[in-house]
């Protein structure tokens, strides 16, 4: 005696159907169970990628090379000043260039000056690098060209500036060709940054970018704040480290006197920060969902008394009870594929609200995620329905169909 | 084709063990039409349950037709119910939120009847018994008479041997309540086994074969009537 598939759902289906409001209160269960797990983890994973995104923007092959031995990987007060027995100089940075798995090299010198034009003047942060540094930082120009590229350790009077600065001097007049004056010495304008923001702990719209040799007359140094270097591809940077480390020692008369800082593991360890958040998250969800189990198991067990004259008829009329349990079982699953289906919307419209509202988190419920949701909840609707539709199976019919 | 012998069903009350059947020895034939009367719990209702294997007797065997069904699984006794027995109650039990046909179709449903085949047996049952034109009915849309004819249209769609009615009159009047009695009848003359246990004295003496029982008791057997 085995019942057919087709009539098994359409018996559910008339279930479900009779008892409009029992249905409705557990596909608002299940849904707003699996709703949570899609939303919540979205979240979560939309932090987690909002940040990775940012540390990638720095360029996630990035090594970054600061003067000073630190035990404490970062930056601390000392490397941003380079105060160090043994500074960077340009030849280091050049030294740097020889290894194939070194894509581009920037040598990089901060100093503040003040900047002019005509009558207008102000205090700026003035960067000293080179032409490779556009690529580097991924920033992109709103008018005219970068540095030229060529020797770093031939001075040029010629200066890109930040948005803002440009503002801020030049109004509404073309900046292009005019000469500035920063501190005592005169440099020709070549470009303008389309870039805003922060990077690498300035503001880009407000900094004057001049070759690094004329940085170093500027502030009157041989030395150099950083070296960034871009290693070839994400594999390449452990060996790139390696090769800089090695450089340095050679031409640092085998003293280890640099720091060598990778972003990638900063980022890596943000993956892990974030991933784990997120599974922090999905756990929350999971709690949620069991929940909604649980009412589920109480609604179902409402429908087994509610149902006694019915199920106990049934019987009577031939049911075994594995057919009972069946029947009892398909119902709940219905259920819980609809709520399921239900929740996987609603989530997955709260995730567009959220992007919606805060465009800069990118608010996707991970796939293992959704997956995770509707398994649980299609599990937690089979197994609590599992104890009704077993009483359901035990009920004695006489009994039951002797209640009216 | 229905044999009890010496079967006890006991119920327990608190502490106490009640009989509700005391050595009940009964053989009923095929095609036979029989009433079991008596007062509220004389046990006429446990002895039809029985019967229907609804219930188990606590000790004593019952065969039909030569098959001892009281050490069948209770997959076993389903199977029994479904192609050998006829239920008829005095509620109805109808689904309510099923139509007519799709009360009827449950048995057919349960048996694993394929599709095809069971729109036919639901339409030419109901037609049988005058409801050709309700099969799309609600039984909230139906009158008393209508729903206990859509109940034994149910009990009858499998063609079992045995039909049994418990007070099938009872929630009736009495026009709707002798035309019932007369489908049963019709049914009994068309070869199937017919039991109706009722408290209506005026039901109970059409049937051929008459018992009366008494304290879990066969108190009196007009005897078999031979069908």
């Amino acid at each position: 005696m085995a019942l057919a598939a087709g009539d098994i759902v359409r018996f559910g289906w008339g279930a479900l159907r009779g008892y409009p409001v029992r249905t409705i209160l557990m596909l608002i269960a299940m849904a707003i169970g699996v709703a949570a797990v899609v939303v919540l983890t979205s979240l979560g994973e939309g932090a987690r990628r909002y940040i990775s995104g940012e540390f990638a923007a720095l360029g996630a092959n990035l090594v970054i090379v600061i003067p000073g031995r630190t035990e404490t990987a970062g930056i601390s007060p000392t490397t941003l000043m380079g105060e160090t027995p043994r500074p960077l100089t340009l030849p280091d940075a050049q030294a740097l260039k020889r290894s194939y798995q070194v894509r581009r090299i920037a040598p990089l010198n901060v100093g503040s000056a003040k900047v002019g034009w005509r009558g207008r003047s102000r205090e700026v942060v003035i960067l000293g690098s080179s032409s490779e540094l556009l690529d580097l930082r991924h920033w992109r120009m709103a008018e005219g060209r970068f540095l030229p590229s060529g020797d770093p350790e031939r001075t040029a009077p010629v200066a890109v500036i930040g948005k803002k600065i440009r503002d801020e001097l030049f109004g509404t007049q073309r900046p292009i060709g005019e000469w500035l004056r920063i501190g005592d010495r005169r440099f020709r304008v070549i470009g303008v940054l389309a870039t805003a923001g922060r990077s690498m702990g300035f503001d880009v719209d407000e900094v004057v970018v001049v070759p690094v040799a004329s940085a170093q007359q500027l502030f009157n140094t041989e030395s150099l704040l950083r070296i960034v270097v871009e290693a070839s591809s994400r594999a390449a940077i452990k060996p790139v480290k390696k090769f800089i480390i090695d450089t340095l020692q050679e031409r640092h008369q085998g003293k280890k006197d640099v720091t060598v800082i990778t972003q990638d593991a900063v980022l890596a360890t943000f993956d892990r920060i974030l991933g784990t958040l997120t599974y922090a998250v999905g756990g929350i969800a999971a709690i949620s969902l069991a929940v909604a189990g649980i009412l589920i198991m109480n609604v179902m067990l409402v429908a087994v008394s509610q149902r006694t004259t019915e199920i106990g008829l049934l019987k009577a009329l031939g049911a075994t009870p594995h057919q009972i349990v069946v029947l009892m079982l398909a119902e709940a699953l219905l259920l819980t594929m609809l709520g399921a289906g239900i929740g996987l919307l609603l989530g997955e419209l709260g995730s567009l609200l959220i992007r919606y509202l805060f465009p800069v988190l990118p608010a996707y419920a991970p796939c293992w995620a959704v997956l995770m949701a509707l398994l649980v909840a299609l599990l937690a609707g089979l197994l609590f329905s599992l104890l009704p539709a077993r009483k359901a199976a035990k009920l004695d019919p006489v009994l039951a169909l002797s209640r009216r | 084709m229905i044999e009890l012998s010496h079967i006890h069903r006991n119920f327990r009350v608190g502490n106490q063990m009640v009989p509700a059947l005391d050595n009940v020895n009964l053989s009923i034939a095929a095609g036979e039409y029989l009433s079991i009367m008596g007062p509220s719990g004389s046990g006429k209702s446990t002895l039809l349950n029985l019967i229907g294997l609804l219930d188990r007797p606590t000790s004593g065997i019952y065969r039909l037709d030569g098959e001892d069904v009281t050490v069948l699984s209770d997959r076993q006794q389903a199977e029994v119910r479904n192609r050998r027995i006829g239920f008829v109650f005095q509620a109805f039990h109808l689904v309510p939120r099923l139509t007519a046909a799709e009360n009827v179709e449950l048995p057919l449903i349960l048996a694993g009847v394929p599709v095809a085949q069971r729109a036919e047996r639901v339409e030419r049952v109901l037609a049988a018994l005058g409801l050709a034109d309700r099969s799309h009915h609600k039984p909230e849309q139906l009158s008393g008479g209508q729903r206990q004819r859509v109940a034994i249209a149910r009990a009858t769609v499998m063609q079992p041997a045995v039909l049994l009615a418990d007070e099938p009159t009872g929630n009736l009047d009495h026009k709707s309540g002798q035309d019932v009695a007369q489908i049963l009848e019709q049914l009994n003359g068309g070869g199937i086994t017919l039991i109706v246990v009722t408290h209506d004295l005026a039901i109970g003496q059409r049937a051929r074969r008459r018992l009366h029982m008494l304290d879990g008791r066969l108190e009196r057997d007009s005897g078999a009537s031979g069908g």
